[in-house]
């Protein structure tokens, strides 16, 4: 594994024990696999209990069967795509009350209003719109999304606009704009680009959390799964299922890829500006919670497998801190770039790198 | 309200049935998911693969569907767990541990490779590095992410409602429906039972942040 802290670079006899190991565990992973599937085969779970895919029983044709899934996660994607712009919108407009109004209270209320959303679970909230407010599922379901999502992207916008450099809000300050029009035209736009890898990380666990209407009997994806199942019989439960976990995986690995793609875009300043997105850091801008679990530990590259496995790109690699240099600088050094590499050069204690 | 304080001794118990789910499946998935980042940062290729793989997998899908796959799809494998708590923990453990599994992948990377260059260079083994040098300084940076991970945890408990747990979501709901009117009251009442829970929880990561932040 490259550049890990735990080891050096292998001798020959540390690479000839790697190999044995190698080969040792890779045996017995195909062996534990033979071993799982040798049992399905047992258990009938390759007979043909997957046509229900392309000629189910029950006078029902493959036609049916795959309109009723699709309709199952168009009611998915609806939901998230209700959701989304809304919270999306609140989102920003609490983000923008708690870093541009003058009165501390209405900054106040925005902050309590965000942790309280962000504190209860989305199925709490979805069941009190369904027996409280006496909304139907769609609606209950959007609900719970947006309460939810709306207080996380607040919070990922306030740690956007934290992270840039204050003499941008100083320069607004400083031109006569209010401190509103300072947050709304010149913080806004920019801590949404920084951010946009951790927004559509987010969209990932809305995602994810709109199967939470199976609970609330909205009809999405999942419950289309269990009406199938319910309607074919029970045998016909592993084909729908790895249908179903199929789409979810499918449509959620492409967005965590979009994630990480914008991420390397910003990193490698692709748009130009230099504006360099912050470390989200191991705990990403706000401790992340919801059925969807922290979508980032490491920006929203954290562990992707292919594109990074969580690295940057070598382009940019995390600067390890230099002698004589404090945790502060080494992380400004992170978000703004090398300063001994511009004309200005700080202080920063001698050679890079090199001792002191 | 009568119907909240008349049934206390119900939302207690249902209060207490959620921290016990949290605090014994956090427990487990804290020791499964340290074993896959194991795996994940080990010298061992297969197991990398394999640790890769399942956090991948489990990240991408909803909690829901991991209840769902035990509850529906585990017994035609053979599979027969006993609905309601033992699933409930088995699949709360199975999907967090892949959380918490990142969260202390990162801690472990965030710990300057100089460290370990300087454990070696004055001979420490790999053993010693490991334990005395590397771990230490990435289980504080894992901390504060370990705990919003229980935080998520916490609130994700209340899936187990959907299937057959009487935590306290399920017994909101079953409260609300037999007492209609007075569903405002009991809502409010069950959220600021999780608020206890998880804005505590929520502002000692953020303390535990701050103050590890500066110290390395």
């Amino acid at each position: 594994m490259s550049g890990s802290v735990l080891y050096d670079a292998p001798g020959p006899r540390a690479r000839r024990i790697d190999r044995t190991l190698n080969i040792v565990f890779s045996l017995v992973l195909v062996a534990a696999a033979a071993g799982a599937a040798w049992a399905m085969q047992q258990r009938g779970v390759f007979d043909d209990r997957w046509e229900v895919l392309w000629d189910p029983p029950l006078g029902q044709t493959a036609g049916d069967v795959w309109t009723s899934l699709g309709k199952g996660l168009g009611r998915t994607l609806l939901a998230a795509a209700i959701a989304a712009p809304i919270a999306a919108m609140l989102g920003g407009a609490l983000a923008i009350l708690r870093a541009g109004a003058r009165r501390r209270l209405v900054a106040t209320s925005a902050t309590v209003l965000t942790e309280l959303a962000r504190g209860l679970p989305v199925l709490l909230l979805m069941f009190f719109a369904k027996l409280v407010l006496g909304w139907s599922p769609l609606w209950s379901v959007v609900f719970g999304l947006v309460v939810y999502n709306t207080a996380v992207i607040a919070e990922i916008l306030r740690a956007g606009i934290a992270a840039l450099p204050r003499g941008q809000r100083e320069a607004g300050l400083s031109i006569g704009l209010s401190r509103m029009r300072t947050t709304l035209i010149i913080e806004l736009p920019q801590a949404v680009r920084i951010m946009l890898p951790a927004l559509v990380s987010q969209l990932v666990v809305l995602l994810k959390d709109s199967s939470l209407g199976y609970i609330v009997a909205y009809e999405e994806l999942l419950r289309t799964i269990k009406l199938n199942r319910d309607f074919f019989g029970d045998r016909y439960t592993i084909p729908m299922f790895v249908v179903g976990a199929g789409i979810y995986i499918a449509i959620n690995l492409a967005l965590s890829r979009l994630a990480t793609y914008t991420e390397r875009r910003l990193r490698e300043g692709g748009g130009g500006r230099g504006l360099k997105p912050p470390e989200i850091g191991p705990t990403g801008p706000i401790p992340q919670s919801g059925v969807g679990g922290p979508a980032r530990e490491e920006g929203a590259s954290a562990g992707d497998p292919v594109f990074g496995a969580g690295r940057r790109p070598e382009s940019h690699p995390v600067p390890q801190r230099r002698p004589g240099e404090t945790e502060e600088e080494r992380r400004r050094r992170a978000y703004y770039g090398d300063p001994t590499s511009q004309s200005i050069r700080h202080n920063t204690g001698g050679d890079p790198g090199g001792g002191i | 309200m009568e119907t909240f304080i008349e049934e206390f001794g119900t939302i207690g118990g249902a209060f207490l049935a959620t921290l016990t789910l949290a605090a014994i499946s956090g427990a487990l998935s804290l020791v499964w998911g340290t074993v896959l980042a194991a795996f994940r940062v080990s010298p061992v290729g297969p197991l990398r693969t394999v640790g890769t793989l399942y956090v991948e997998i489990v990240r991408n899908t909803p909690l829901t569907l991991m209840f769902f796959f035990w509850v529906f799809v585990a017994p035609s494998l053979g599979i027969i767990a006993p609905i309601g708590f033992r699933i409930a923990v088995i699949s709360l453990t199975l999907y967090t541990s892949a959380f918490v599994c990142e969260a202390v992948r990162s801690g472990i990377n965030s710990v300057g490779i100089g460290q370990a260059e300087a454990a070696r260079s004055i001979g420490f083994t790999f053993g010693q590095t490991l334990t005395q040098i590397v771990l230490p300084q990435a289980w504080r940076s894992a901390i504060p992410p370990l705990i919003s991970v229980l935080i998520a945890l916490v609130k994700n408990t209340s899936v187990a409602a959907g299937f057959a747990y009487a935590e306290m979501v399920a017994i909101s709901q079953r409260l609300t429906n037999r007492n209609p009117v007075d569903g405002l009251f009991i809502f409010f009442g069950i959220g600021a039972m999780y608020l206890v829970i998880t804005i505590p929880l929520g502002i000692l990561a953020q303390r535990l942040e701050r103050s590890m932040g500066f110290a390395r």
